[in-house]
């Protein structure tokens, strides 16, 4: 293998009659990654993770996972995969034991290490009590794990993960999220595709962002936020006669003298260029004795940074509320 | 979470040509133990032919065949091709479901042939066929039909009828890959069905309908299937209408399963 990339895409292109799924996307997951690709529902994400998993064929431009060529080798891609779909694709019929036996044997393993791999996986995943029970009587969270943990049978060298939390509720996403790093944990990469802009800010290494079948950015999280502008600095200092106090010390430090604002009543802000202006004020109001009953330090939502970026506004999720990454210093 | 160590080292079983049955023979069992988990998806091939049984002999016997026991040795072989067409209609109806829910996206991510999942599913099937020529027989005997042959034509009897069923399900595989829901499936398979069943020799002789209706029926799959079951159950030169079926059996494999295979590859 000459490359360090578990996958590694270059201009893929699908067509679905006049629909332009993919207009010819880059992709790549260093080994040991997570890249998480980021995009509104029919931004092509499914399409491309179904060409890299070897389900469809792409129309244009070529893709190695695991070292393979997904068009010219695609069964030894598919026995270094995982692929996780955004509808559990596990036999509701049969227990969650079974579905694991199922896979290893599908997988050609022994007997004996399918039934210690199904052992390993559903104490890993919690499933445990439930290795018994038909999927039917499963959580839409247990039958996630379980095919998750399909998906791991063969200790996959990279695993698809498309939309891998949509449908549950925030509580099982952070169980997943979990779930997600222990993999990578690891040594496995993982390409991940969601809707959920603080999903990909959470897990992810690289983010790529795709609208309409093309690459529209690619980036770190932090770096991506910042693409969008600067952060900013709010206070809400608790006595109201010491907002003239706070007023001063704020417009210190804002970017090229920007005006402070009053963001909410009582509470003012003021973008600033780096983090460092938080340790400035913090000093600077210690000094004065000027008590706040709340100051941070806000990067913008990668909501904002997606909406800087297509001009389209995402549709409003459970979780927007907590989307933006804050500092929160007491003081 | 817990966070159990994982090992790495697994026994693989060696790759070889026999793979596409092994894997087959894995799928098969997954079918196996649904039915055997729902058994009322077993209706089709347990009550229902106990039910055409008993309709067909008593309403028809008398005015087909003159009294009801005449009728039997007429009626159970043609009962028996009648069933199997409808029960192919669950293997349909199995593959488009496990389309829709997506497990074929699993398996087609997996390093196994094509058509293990499309051969592992009839095979799985042959238990509902076995039960349906049981019962059907069985029902049969209840009411006065008897095999005046020997157990071995018997048995050829039902093998050849599983053999038929088998090779006919390649078609109501290919409706179930490429129909859009469920419910799509049964409608094309029984509209097409009902036609085949009854333009045939199963309920009456053919000699008793127009020309044009008796040269269809007379050269109806289920129609030599039919006579072959007559002439080894209850006497007769099987060898004709035997090997019309078999030539049959190769004809549906030969055009359904390259389609079928095709379609599960390119959609699923």
């Amino acid at each position: 293998m000459t490359s360090d990339n578990a996958v590694e895409a270059e201009g893929l292109i699908k067509n679905f009659k006049e629909t332009k799924a993919l207009k010819g996307i880059d992709l790549a997951v260093p080994r040991g990654s997570v890249l998480g690709v980021l995009g509104p529902n029919g931004a092509g994400k499914t399409t491309a993770v179904r060409i890299l998993a070897t389900l469809l064929r792409a129309d244009g431009g070529h893709a190695k996972v695991a070292g393979y060529d997904v068009a010219k080798k695609p069964s030894e891609v598919r026995k270094r995969i995982g692929l996780t779909g955004q509808y559990a694709s596990v036999d509701e019929e049969l227990t969650g034991r079974e579905n694991l036996h199922m896979i290893a044997a599908l997988l050609n393993m022994s007997g004996r290490s399918s039934k210690a791999r199904a052992k390993e996986l559903l104490e890993w995943f919690d499933l445990t009590d439930a290795a018994d029970r038909t999927l039917k009587t499963y959580s839409g969270g247990m039958r996630r794990r379980l095919d998750l943990a399909a998906s791991l049978t063969g200790h996959p060298e990279v695993v698809f993960l498309d939309e891998p939390t949509t449908g549950l509720d925030p509580a099982k996403r952070e169980d997943m999220w979990d779930v997600v790093r222990d993999i990578v944990k690891r040594g496995t990469s993982v390409l991940l595709t969601t809707q959920y802009l603080e999903e990909a800010d959470a897990l992810a290494d690289d983010i790529v962002v795709i609208n309409h079948g093309e690459v529209i950015a690619h980036d770190t999280a932090d770096k991506l936020k910042r693409v969008v502008g600067s952060q900013t600095l709010r206070v809400r200092p608790s006595d109201a006669s010491q907002v003239d106090a706070v007023n001063t010390i704020l417009a210190e430090v804002a970017t090229d003298g920007a005006p402070v604002d009053e963001y909410r009543p009582g509470e003012y802000s003021v973008p600033v260029v780096d983090d460092s202006a938080l340790a400035t004020v913090v000093g600077k109001l210690a000094a004065q004795q000027v008590a706040v009953t709340e100051l941070s330090l806000q990067l913008p939502s990668l909501d904002e940074v997606f909406f800087t970026l297509t001009g389209e506004r995402q549709r409003p999720t459970a979780d927007d509320a907590t989307a933006g990454e804050e500092q929160e210093v007491s003081a | 979470m817990s966070t159990a160590s994982v090992t790495h080292d697994v026994e693989v079983i060696q790759q070889g040509p026999f793979d596409m049955f092994r894997h087959s023979w894995v799928l098969a069992k997954r079918s196996l133990v649904k039915t055997w988990r729902t058994p009322e998806g077993l209706i089709d091939v347990t009550l229902s032919p106990i039910m055409f049984t008993l309709l067909f002999t008593f309403i028809f016997g008398g005015a087909i065949a003159g009294s009801t026991a005449d009728y039997l040795v007429f009626l159970i072989p043609g009962l028996i091709g009648q069933n199997i067409a409808f029960a192919s209609v669950g293997i349909g109806i199995q593959l488009n479901s496990d389309m829709s829910k997506g497990i074929f996206d699993r398996f087609r991510a997996l390093p196994i042939s094509r058509v293990a999942p499309l051969l592992g599913a009839a095979l799985g099937d042959v238990v509902r066929y076995v039960l349906l020529i049981g019962i059907m027989v069985g029902t049969g005997y209840a009411l006065g039909y008897r095999v005046t042959t020997d157990p071995l034509s018997f048995l050829a009897g039902c093998l050849l009828a599983i053999l038929f069923a088998l090779c006919l399900a390649w078609a109501p595989m290919l409706v179930g890959l490429i129909a859009r829901s469920e419910r799509a499936v049964q409608g094309i398979v029984f509209m097409t069905l009902f036609p085949l069943t009854f333009a045939s020799n199963a309920f009456v002789p053919t000699e008793t309908m127009p020309d044009w209706l008796a040269a269809f029926a007379n050269a109806n799959p289920l129609s030599h299937l039919i006579e072959a079951l007559r002439m080894l159950w209850s006497g007769g030169d099987w060898h004709a209408p035997v090997g019309w079926t078999l030539l049959w059996c190769a004809v549906f494999v030969i055009i359904f399963a390259p389609l079928a295979i095709r379609a599960y590859n390119r959609k699923a």
